[in-house]
């Protein structure tokens, strides 16, 4: 039986972080993934002869400084170029592209004066805020049992500061805004229906809210507060797609000798008198380790390979009732050509296409899905990865990849006829921006949150572990009991993006941990 | 008239409803010299009984009794000035297979109901009740205090947070994670973590949409729950009943107890403005031209009321009025209120079953009520509404002649403008049809009963009562609208930005529901300022 410090299970982007703080701190480290590969949700692949794409996320956002810095991502790999940054653009048939240009519109472009000025007052204030709140993503929730170290206390205070320095009105409104939906404060300052309509999809994207939800603003908030290449609010197409990123972090893993197995399923966290001592794989082989952190879900981290007999009928029933259904699916096409988008320039095209022409289209397409139904006419984001990386796609040819809602993970009419009739509404919505788009598909590959939870082992499908909502964020989540990444059972702890901050490849959640991990060790 | 012209009043109150009397009362038992004026012919506001068939009196705004708080009944002897609440059974919701689920005061009877549908349900229905109740014992002491301005480094305000932050810490760390989790989470969703019969959800989820323009799954509306929940009737907390008379009786009972201290109330005598001299509230002037002078004037007018169309414009700080003009008050509700010559049948009901002295229901799921909002935000009523039924006149005789009834209905949703045009007559009228077409629906040869019938939607509450796009809280109740941001921060103590110039309606926090809260801690602020002894004025209890 091998013996290790630590165990992490899960080679997805968190689970590697993670992985790789502990074994930079000296601990012995074993690495377990299910697939073949690592990168989980995070991975480049070929979908079909010739052609590869990002599998889930497509753009990197949020991939958090620290995370660069300490795992040196830079020596193993990661680019990070400020001509990889591309635009954000609101197509509409009506009133033609609105182009956000610079990291999340700090130049305005193809809107009218009187619009810019006040979309320049809207974004300095969305910054403001969101910096307000930043500080929070790389730190363990406020711990409510009173356990705060000194530090910890200290980046409270810090918090509340930096609320004070706002200053008194702005206070006023920070405060007032906070819980707030997103399409009340876009009617308030802005009239631009494509800008508005942009804001609104950002701010409900991966989750199951539209822009008219109380709440909803949070989402916007959470997209802000991320920052890449040390530019708070940009977008990067990575080089190589996802899995580029994620091999700069398996290699810095790797350097700092994690060992990984691939083909490694693990069926049950072996527990002796309530503490994690090991694991036993699918094949029964049993391994040995002191530490045992999960990057998988948290619900099937506990309901599954814990075991509800480990735990207390309360921290099950919160677990049960973690909302993790996602509705976001995916599509990856492969072109022929290029497809040309109506009035978008080259640059343009190389940037993220957002289909939401007005808060009410958003609005609208989340109706049908709170009753089990798909979006007739869904809103979505769209890149082609291959127009600035070639080597992505056959000569000529380009590869396409959408972020889609609303896609419920339980279609009232099942997935299995379903499918067929989403696809044609999302490419009847490509047809109208992009005409004759349809004629040049070689291969379509749609990913419905059924899809992405059998494929990547996400239940429900949901790309941020569950629900990323006020009552599951913070101390919330992913339940009370669990929400420093320590949890009921001894020597287990969460790590992946069903823990605090959340979702996105940041690297947060799995920074977090290893860091509570070492602190708890002392 | 004319001594009106040559006095100067302590106090001039802007609106004769439930809250501007009830701060009314408390200023003139504190010895001030206090005048209400009154737009319309009769007081009330939105409780009011009024006789618009011969015979018949109608609850025509508000139409049940139980939030109002009883410290306030008690320092105004209410019942004195002949204010009697006479709690009701239950009530059901009806299913569409014919069926119903009836409600109960009594807990284990409700259980035993609820056992017919699911055993697990009734299981969970225990924990359900203690945890809500939970999440009442921490909001409900707030309800009479002034929310503290958390910008604010005045030691008032600093010591009210740190009242709250003791109090929140008092909870234990999980009992605190729940509440914070509680105040964002949808009914829905808080519904679902304890129940799986959907008529058994849609009975519950029912409080957490009254009044509010969200749907059962919006995020918020499990703590609108609360102000549902934290009603007395009695001494019986969560309880529901009518007034005797209607709910004109709670406001006939305010005007009695005020004019036997000693106040004025002049009926018919709208307000035209606000006048300011130098920053300062001076009067009003009446539509007619009437100036009255006063030292102080309280307007119990919802926030965009009073400081868009009351006060000139030059008068008041921009950021101010931006946040007025922000200021979320959409109207989501009407209601239809109906004479009948006899007791409309059900027959999914049991003779003489207790049900029909309590509220009934058509709506028997979560998703009819949510696919009903869908309607309001795109601008429609709802072509399947959600209706909360009440007939006070099988307890309470007095409001119809003998073996008549009253029925009151109020709809939900309908919306202040029509597809974003003004509502028409034909509108009013297509909208009662919906509404009359679900009873009949339920209660076969409901029409033929009907002797009279008042339709209002958002247009008719915003014309008579003056409710700002018919919105019956004065104000959405979301957090953004809530404590210290109600009506808007900075401003959330009664007080405004001109002096001498108070907020006392249902605009301020708390908010909505017959209440009076409101009303009486404004009256607590005016006291403060004015550094009168308060003695009349009995603190705020725990009830639960």
């Amino acid at each position: 039986m091998t013996s290790s410090d630590a165990i992490v299970i899960g080679g997805g982007h968190n689970g590697l972080v993670c992985a790789a703080v502990l074994a930079k701190s000296g601990r012995k480290v074993l690495l377990l993934e299910a697939a073949s590969e690592l990168g989980g949700a995070a991975r480049t692949e070929e979908f079909a002869p010739g052609f590869r794409v990002s599998s889930v996320a497509h753009l990197l956002n949020r991939l958090h400084p620290e995370v660069v810095k300490l795992l040196d991502l830079a020596k193993h790999g990661l680019v990070l170029q400020p001509e990889q940054s591309v635009p954000s653009l609101s197509l509409s048939t009506r009133d033609g592209p609105l182009t956000l240009a610079g990291a999340y519109g700090d130049d305005l472009v193809g809107a009218q004066a009187s619009e810019q000025a006040a979309w320049r007052s809207l974004r300095a204030q969305l910054f403001r805020y969101a910096g307000v709140l930043k500080p929070f993503l790389s730190r363990r929730p406020p711990d409510l049992r009173g356990g705060n170290s000194l530090a910890e206390t200290f980046s409270l205070g810090q918090a509340g500061w930096a609320l004070k320095k706002l200053g008194k009105e702005d206070m006023r409104d920070f405060l007032r805004v906070i819980l707030m939906n997103v399409a009340d404060l876009l009617d308030e300052q802005l009239t631009d229906d494509r800008l508005k309509g942009l804001l609104a999809f950002d701010a409900v994207l991966g989750s199951h809210l539209g822009p008219r939800s109380p709440t909803s603003l949070l989402g916007l908030y959470y997209r802000l507060a991320g920052d890449v290449g040390g530019v708070p609010g940009a977008q990067f197409a990575p080089k190589g797609g996802m899995g580029a990123v994620v091999s700069a972090i398996a290699g810095s893993a790797a350097a700092a000798g994690v060992t990984v197995r691939t083909e490694a399923v693990v069926r049950t966290i072996r527990i002796e008198n309530g503490r994690a001592t090991g694991v036993i794989l699918a094949d029964g082989e049993e391994l040995s380790a002191a530490t045992v952190v999960s990057a998988a879900d948290p619900a099937a981290t506990f309901l599954e390979l814990v075991g509800p007999r480990e735990l207390d009928t309360g921290f099950v029933r919160k677990m049960r009732n973690i909302r993790n259904r996602g509705d976001a699916a995916k599509l990856h096409l492969a072109l022929d050509r290029p497809p040309e988008f109506a009035g978008v320039d080259s640059a343009g095209h190389r940037g993220r296409l957002v289909i939401a022409p007005s808060v009410d289209h958003v609005e609208r397409a989340f109706n049908p899905c709170k009753y089990g139904e798909f979006s007739p006419a869904p809103v979505m984001e769209v890149t082609l990865p291959s127009l600035s990386d070639p080597s992505l796609a056959p000569d000529g040819a380009c590869v396409l990849s959408a972020v889609i809602q609303y896609a419920p993970y339980r279609l009232r009419e099942g997935w299995q006829s379903g499918k067929a009739k989403f696809l044609a509404a999302i490419m009847a919505k490509l047809e109208e921006h992009a005409p004759g788009i349809g004629k040049r598909v070689r291969h379509a590959d749609l990913l419905t949150p059924a899809d992405l939870e059998q494929r990547y082992r996400m239940p429900g499908g949901h790309w941020h572990h569950g629900e990323l909502q006020a009552d599951q964020m913070l101390v919330s989540r992913p339940v009370f009991g669990a929400e420093g990444y320590d949890t009921p059972i001894g020597g287990l702890f969460l790590c992946g993006a069903g823990s605090h901050p959340g979702g996105g490849v940041s690297g947060t959640p799995g920074l977090n941990a290893a860091r509570r991990i070492l602190a708890m060790e002392r | 008239m004319g001594t009106h012209r040559l006095k100067t009043w302590d106090a001039i109150v802007i609106g004769g409803g439930h809250n501007g009397l009830v701060n009314a009362c408390y200023l003139q038992r504190a010895g001030l010299d206090v005048l209400v004026v009154e737009k319309n012919d009769w007081v009330g506001g939105a409780a009011v009984s009024r006789e618009l068939t011969p015979g018949f009196l109608y609850s025509n705004c508000s139409y049940v009794c139980s939030l109002f708080r009883p410290e306030i009944m008690r320092d105004l002897e209410l019942p004195r000035f002949g204010l009697q609440v006479i709690a009701y059974e239950g009530g059901a919701v009806f299913t569409r297979d014919g069926d119903y689920l009836a409600n109960y005061r009594d807990h284990d009877a409700h259980r035993r109901e609820f056992a017919r549908f699911s055993k697990r349900d009734a299981e969970a229905y225990d924990r359900y009740a203690r945890d809500v109740t939970r999440q009442c014992r921490f909001i409900q002491p707030l309800l009479m205090r002034t929310a503290p301005d958390p910008t604010s480094l005045k030691p008032r305000d600093i010591g009210e947070l740190m009242y709250l932050a003791k109090k929140f810490w008092g909870l234990g760390p999980d009992q605190m994670a729940a509440t914070l989790r509680f105040w964002t989470m949808s009914i829905s969703d808080f519904l679902d973590e304890y129940f799986e019969t959907d008529v058994i959800k849609a009975n519950f989820s029912i409080s957490g949409i009254i009044g509010t323009a969200l749907g059962p799954m919006s995020p918020g509306t499990a703590y609108v729950l609360l102000h549902h929940y934290m009603g007395e009737v009695d001494g019986s907390v969560g309880a529901w009943g009518y007034a005797r008379g209607g709910m004109g009786a709670i406001t006939k009972a305010l005007s009695a107890s005020f004019q036997a201290s000693g106040g004025t109330i002049r009926t018919g005598a709208e307000v035209d403005h606000v006048v300011v001299r130098d920053g300062k509230a001076t009067g009003i002037v009446l539509a007619g031209g009437e100036e009255i002078s006063g030292k102080l004037v309280v307007s119990n007018a919802d926030v965009k009321r009073t400081f868009l169309k009351l006060v000139a414009e030059k008068e008041l700080p921009d950021v101010f009025l931006r946040r007025v003009r922000n200021f979320k008050i959409r109207g989501s509700s009407g209601k239809v209120n109906i004479a009948l010559d006899s007791l409309p049948e059900f027959p999914a009901l049991p003779k003489d079953s207790p049900c029909y002295r309590g509220d009934l229901h058509f709506t028997d799921s979560v998703e009819r009520m949510e696919r009903a909002y869908d309607d309001w935000k795109a601008g429609r009523w709802s072509a399947d509404p959600f209706l909360d039924m009440m007939i006070p006149t099988t307890l309470d005789p007095t409001m119809t002649p003998p073996g008549k009834h009253f029925m009151s209905c109020f709809v939900q949703y309908c919306p202040p403008k029509v597809e974003g045009r003004d509502w028409t007559d034909t509108d009013r009228d297509a909208f009662a049809e919906t509404v009359i077409a679900q009873i009949a629906d339920y209660s076969p040869g409901f029409r033929d009963r009907i002797v009279h019938m008042e339709v209002r939607t958002p247009r008719e509450l915003e014309a008579e009562v003056g409710l700002t796009e018919g919105n019956i809280f004065q104000g959405e109740l979301t957090f953004d609208q809530l404590l210290f941001n109600r009506p808007v921060p900075g401003y959330a103590q009664y007080r405004s930005p001109i002096g001498g110039l108070y907020i006392c309606g249902s605009s301020t926090h708390p908010g909505g529901g017959v209440m009076g809260a409101p009303g009486r801690n404004a009256a607590a602020e005016i006291l403060r300022d004015l550094s009168t002894p308060n003695r009349h004025m009995s603190p705020a209890h725990d009830v639960i």
